[in-house]
């Protein structure tokens, strides 16, 4: 599945001024550790997370995931985005929390 | 140029976490007996503890740097470091107007404001286990600008270091030094963490027993904090010679 049509069934919306590219999604990760996924997520995960340090675009570069998703309508700062934008990471939020939107998630990811 | 061994990371009985004997006579007392010529009393987002330290202090001839392990918004504790009282308080203004929260004793553990003669004054009401809102950045530069040294505090551990949260150090982070537990060697470390950082070692003691268990040896002209930045930097001949532990 494409980060656009995941976007559109889950309802998100986009934080970074670049479009939302057409990344295929082939799993998903969530923690907010980021010690963690940098050891233990994949290459073409969603990453759903609260943290907003400009530290997760690196990652999320680094690992080849397929975007990031900030939980609880968080928003981070201009240079956050900024910074995705650089990098060419989509950033995209949600006001529900990482439980939810994964459990949602998950359950879309089955149904292919 | 002298010799000084340091212990800058040590709580008093205000962190909820650390045990109610950690009282400020008590604690310069146990750090005097062990040969630790300077102290950091850095409690979890607040610095009440640190006049009475300071005042304790006098009477035993140790120096004592007013400070603060800080949990920022990305749950990174960093250490305050400051040569004195009121740029801590200044400082503790900030932090204090980015806690929010209330503590639970029961859960939490007592947060116990006391005197240099080991009194109890009162209790903190605040949730000083929590986070605050602020960034790391804003947390480094905050004490920077109030002439401190900010410092990344255990960052071998797996929970609340910089590396646990942040996955590694963010280059544009104004860090003066960066902080391993006593979990691991100093030689161990100089190994993991290729950095142009220094490193330093200290005790981060909840409870009597762990005052001064690890320290830094510094050689320095005096204690003040303009000294130690230099030995971080190795200006002028100040140096960091090496960390020692029990």
């Amino acid at each position: 599945m494409i980060l656009t049509e995941v976007a559109e069934k889950l309802g998100l919306r986009l934080l970074t001024s670049k479009g939302i590219g057409d990344k295929e999604v082939t799993g998903g990760y969530t923690c907010d550790l980021l010690s963690d996924v940098m050891g233990n997520s994949q290459q073409g995960d969603l990453w759903i997370t609260m943290q907003m340090h400009q530290n997760v675009l690196a990652i999320a570069s680094l690992k080849e995931l397929a975007g990031i998703v900030i939980v609880n309508g968080r928003r981070p700062d201009v240079e956050t985005i900024r910074k995705a934008d650089e990098e060419n990471v989509a950033v995209l939020g949600t006001d529900e929390s990482a439980f939810v939107v994964s459990g949602r998630f998950y359950r879309l990811l089955q149904k292919l | 140029m002298r010799r000084y061994k340091a212990d800058l990371h040590v709580h008093t009985c205000l962190s909820p976490c650390a045990e109610v004997r950690m009282s400020p006579a008590t604690i310069v007392k146990l750090a005097k007996a062990r040969g630790v010529h300077i102290l950091g009393i850095c409690d979890h987002n607040s610095v009440e503890n640190t006049p009475a330290v300071l005042e304790a202090s006098r009477k035993y001839g140790l120096h004592v740097f007013p400070g603060m392990e800080v949990t920022s918004a990305e749950e990174v504790h960093i250490l305050a470091l400051f040569d004195a009282l009121r740029p801590a308080h200044e400082f503790q203004e900030i932090v204090y107007r980015h806690l929010p929260g209330e503590n639970d004793e029961e859960a939490f553990g007592m947060q116990v404001v006391a005197n240099a003669d080991d009194e109890v004054l009162g209790f903190n009401q605040r949730l000083l286990i929590g986070a605050t809102t602020l960034r790391v950045e804003d947390i480094v530069e905050n004490i920077r600008s109030l002439g401190g040294l900010a410092v990344a505090a255990h960052i071998d551990r797996e929970s609340f270091s910089l590396i646990s949260q942040l996955g590694f150090i963010p280059d544009n982070l104004a860090l003066d030094a960066l902080e391993i537990s006593p979990n691991l060697s100093y030689e161990e470390a100089m190994r993991r963490y290729t950095t142009s950082l220094p490193l330093i070692q200290s005790s981060d003691a909840h409870n009597e027993k762990e005052i001064g268990r690890c320290c830094t040896v510094y050689s320095i002209e005096r204690a003040s904090i303009e000294e130690i930045g230099k030995a971080f930097r190795g200006q002028q001949g100040r140096s960091i010679i090496r960390a020692v532990s029990d």
